[in-house]
């Protein structure tokens, strides 16, 4: 089945589709509802999205979640083989892929089974554990909060489901791998994670798409819920075609004692419009958002973080990385919001922007709020070009141009890569490495004209 | 090796050296002194293509090809290395990266991380540094001793042709100006067609490697070529009482 563009009719064939309980469809119409009364964002890049020529849904043949890759269609499978997927799964405590609107692959390790720990897709949680989906699911983030949360509540499809029971510790990642390989397609996957108290998870999100020329959205809404004295990390670097809008909302509700860490790395889509939140709300809880965006040439990047303080002697850190190049847009949009009875909470918030030419462009976009007189809000930002010193030093080694550059552009972003599992940050080596060298396609391009 | 035929380099504000001239040998070392601010650390780092300076007139060539036109790497790569008087610091590029990339320019294949690891361990414990540096971001909370430790860490792992050393001895403490001497010796043992220009204001290094000639900057020219004595007599009169004149009729 396949919808193109969207009413009512269409949620609700969704819903049929999917064989929803009521409380799904009725969740999904007022979403709808929401979706066409809320106006565009009023901030940040301007989009300019169809949403008539948009594939909302698309399904696939077998209606069946895979645990062997061998029961999956073999053209598809060759496709993840390609991507390292396959591969990376002897790394990981569990991995999850979603290709198009559904999720065809979830597998994870016996051990996590018999912990009870669950991870499956939205879907099948909402069928097998309806209790547990209906304490947690759009209780962080509402369908009322922006055009795309409410959109992605009425058609999201896939995304994963996560229930970490108390005192439960993760040895590995569980990861997840969403792509997108039709034209016009959107993805609206939905993401639930439940860490229960005392316990810990490192969650790690891949995705790509296939590039055209059509636009093609990307709007999901990831729900992350930490309890006492828990910890969870999500890290991710998206890595979508160049004619994606990726707009996504991620929040996190953090209890006491709990820390939440979100890991972002931006480099692909056409615009990006992501700031990965934390609300502290139990006393010592803890946020930290470490990312980074590099917009290359036609790219908006519009990243950032929020931090709402609510409990006392609340710690929240933000570490925002960008790089423009090309003419690319890389700017940073936050919120620091200390709370007038979060007594005694710390926030710290670092921006750093590199610009490597003259036509490319950054901005900051701070909001910054302390309620109380007993908190500490720092913000720090600096702007900066390649050093014209640090090049010369490195080239006086034997190294070009462009490899100074890379290795200059790689140090910056240090402080993220450190923190990104080996093999990934092998991955984002990678990937800037391979942006770099687009730079000079383009260059080429423009000289042939 | 290299020869500079009345080379005239400026910044945007002034002109730093004018008609400036030298012709360094296969295997000779040659000292360059004079005082603060007459361009020597300009002539190092015109010699290897900084943008910082503009080259109005003049020619700079080694083993007979012209440099003038070339990119920096490009120099570098022909074997010219640069001791920087103030080695700067990198944040995030490890020493490993910064190595592993520059030494990876000069070759057909990668090096291999164990080739590598074992040459870098070899040179550290040569230097008497301290093991660890292949993780830290290049100078990262170095001393200024330290960062030109790893100067000369780097020439060793690069093997250059023609070496420049601008103050080496700033910044270094008597033994381990000693250690760092002695590495370039060593060096120069093994590579006898190395070529050396050292920067200095003090003899002392002159000691440990003996040039072949000193020569007197000041307005922009060398005034005056002597040998090592040359040295020392500077070091007990300064540069007010050098008799410029005879320099000058040995340059014309
Ligand atoms: N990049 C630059 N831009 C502008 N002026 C410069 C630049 N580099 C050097 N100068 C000026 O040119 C002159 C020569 O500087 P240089 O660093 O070469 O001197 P030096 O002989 O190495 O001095 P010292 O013995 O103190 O190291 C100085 O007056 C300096 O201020
Ligand atoms: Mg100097």
């Amino acid at each position: 089945m396949e919808i193109l563009g969207i009413d009512e009719e269409k949620v609700k064939a969704i819903s049929n589709y999917k064989e929803e309980d009521d409380w799904v469809l009725k969740y999904r119409i007022d979403s709808y509802k929401k979706f066409c009364n809320i106006m565009m964002p009023s901030f940040g890049p301007y989009i300019d999205i169809d949403f008539d020529k948009i594939i909302y849904y698309k399904s696939n043949d077998y209606n069946k979640i895979e645990n062997n890759w061998d029961n999956i269609d073999n053209n598809i499978a060759c496709e993840f083989r390609n991507l390292g997927v396959v591969n990376s799964e002897k790394n990981l405590d569990g991995l999850g892929v979603q290709y198009e609107s559904e999720v065809i692959y979830h597998n994870m390790i016996k051990e996590l089974e018999e912990k009870k720990v669950i991870f499956t897709s939205i879907e099948d949680a909402m069928k097998k554990y309806p209790q547990l989906v209906k304490k947690y699911f759009a209780t962080i983030v509402s369908n009322e909060e922006n055009k795309f949360s409410a959109l992605n509540g009425a058609v999201f499809s896939g995304g994963s489901f996560i229930y970490i029971p108390p005192n439960t510790k993760l040895d590995r990642p569980l990861h997840s791998y969403f792509r997108i390989n039709s034209k016009s397609m959107g993805q609206f996957e939905r993401t639930l994670i439940i860490v229960d108290d005392n316990s810990e998870l490192h969650y790690v999100e891949g995705c790509t798409a296939t590039n055209y020329s059509d636009s093609s959205l990307h709007a999901a809404v990831v729900e992350i819920y930490v309890g006492k004295n828990s910890k969870c990390r999500y890290s991710t670097v998206q890595n979508w075609a160049h004619n994606v809008y990726n707009l996504v909302t991620k929040r996190a509700l953090v209890e006491e004692n709990g820390i939440m860490e979100w890991i972002d790395g931006n480099i692909g889509s056409k615009v990006t419009m992501k700031y990965p939140s934390c609300i502290l709300k139990g006393d010592n809880a803890q946020g930290t958002c470490i990312t980074i965006s590099v917009a290359n040439n036609l790219q908006q990047q519009d990243t950032g973080a929020r931090m709402i303080h609510l409990g006392k002697n609340t710690k929240s850190n933000i570490i925002s990385k960008s790089i423009a190049k090309n003419g690319g847009n890389a700017s940073y949009r936050g919120k620091v919001d200390i709370k007038d009875k979060a007594l005694n909470s710390e926030a710290i918030v670092k921006c750093d922007t590199l610009i490597l030419d003259e036509l490319s462009k950054s901005d900051t976009y701070p909001t910054n709020i302390c309620s109380n007189n007993t908190s500490n809000l720092e913000h720090e930002a600096t702007v900066s070009k390649i050093s014209p010193d640090k090049l010369f030093y490195l080239m006086s080694r034997g190294i070009t141009k462009e490899k100074a550059t890379e290795l200059i552009v790689l140090g910056f972003i240090e402080k993220f890569r450190e923190e990104l599992p080996l093999e990934y940050a092998v991955e984002l080596n990678q990937l800037l490495k391979n942006n770099i060298k687009i730079k000079k396609v383009i260059k080429l391009k423009i000289v042939i004209k | 090796m290299l020869s500079i035929k009345n080379l005239s380099v400026a910044t945007k504000e002034k002109e730093i050296l004018k008609n400036f001239s030298i012709d360094i040998n296969d295997g000779e070392i040659h000292a360059v002194m004079g005082p603060n601010g007459t361009g020597k650390s300009t002539l190092s780092k015109v010699i290897l293509g900084s943008n910082d300076y503009i080259v109005t007139s003049g020619d700079i060539t080694f083993n007979n090809e012209r440099l003038n036109d070339l990119t920096t790497d490009e120099r570098a790569k022909r074997g010219i290395f640069l001791s920087f008087q103030e080695p700067i610091s990198i944040e995030g590029v490890t020493n490993s990266e910064f190595l592993r990339t520059a030494i990876n320019e000069r070759r057909d294949t990668p090096i291999g991380l164990y080739e590598f690891i074992k040459e870098l361990d070899s040179a550290t414990s040569e230097l008497e540094m301290p093991d660890g540096l292949l993780h830290r971001a290049i100078n990262k909370g170095a001393s200024g001793g330290e960062r030109k430790k790893n100067e000369i860490l780097q020439m060793k792992l690069l093997k250059p042709k023609f070496i420049i050393l601008d103050e080496l001895d700033s910044g270094l403490d008597i033994d381990s100006l000693k250690i760092v001497c002695e590495n370039i010796n060593k060096y120069l043992q093994e590579n006898p067609k190395t070529s050396v220009l050292i920067i200095t204001h003090y003899p002392r290094i002159l000691e440990y490697i003996k040039p072949k000639y000193v020569h007197i900057l000041l307005n922009g020219q060398i005034v005056k070529t002597g040998g090592y004595e040359l040295a020392t007599e500077i070091e007990k009169n300064g540069y007010s009482k050098i008799n410029t004149m005879d320099g000058k009729l040995e340059n014309e």
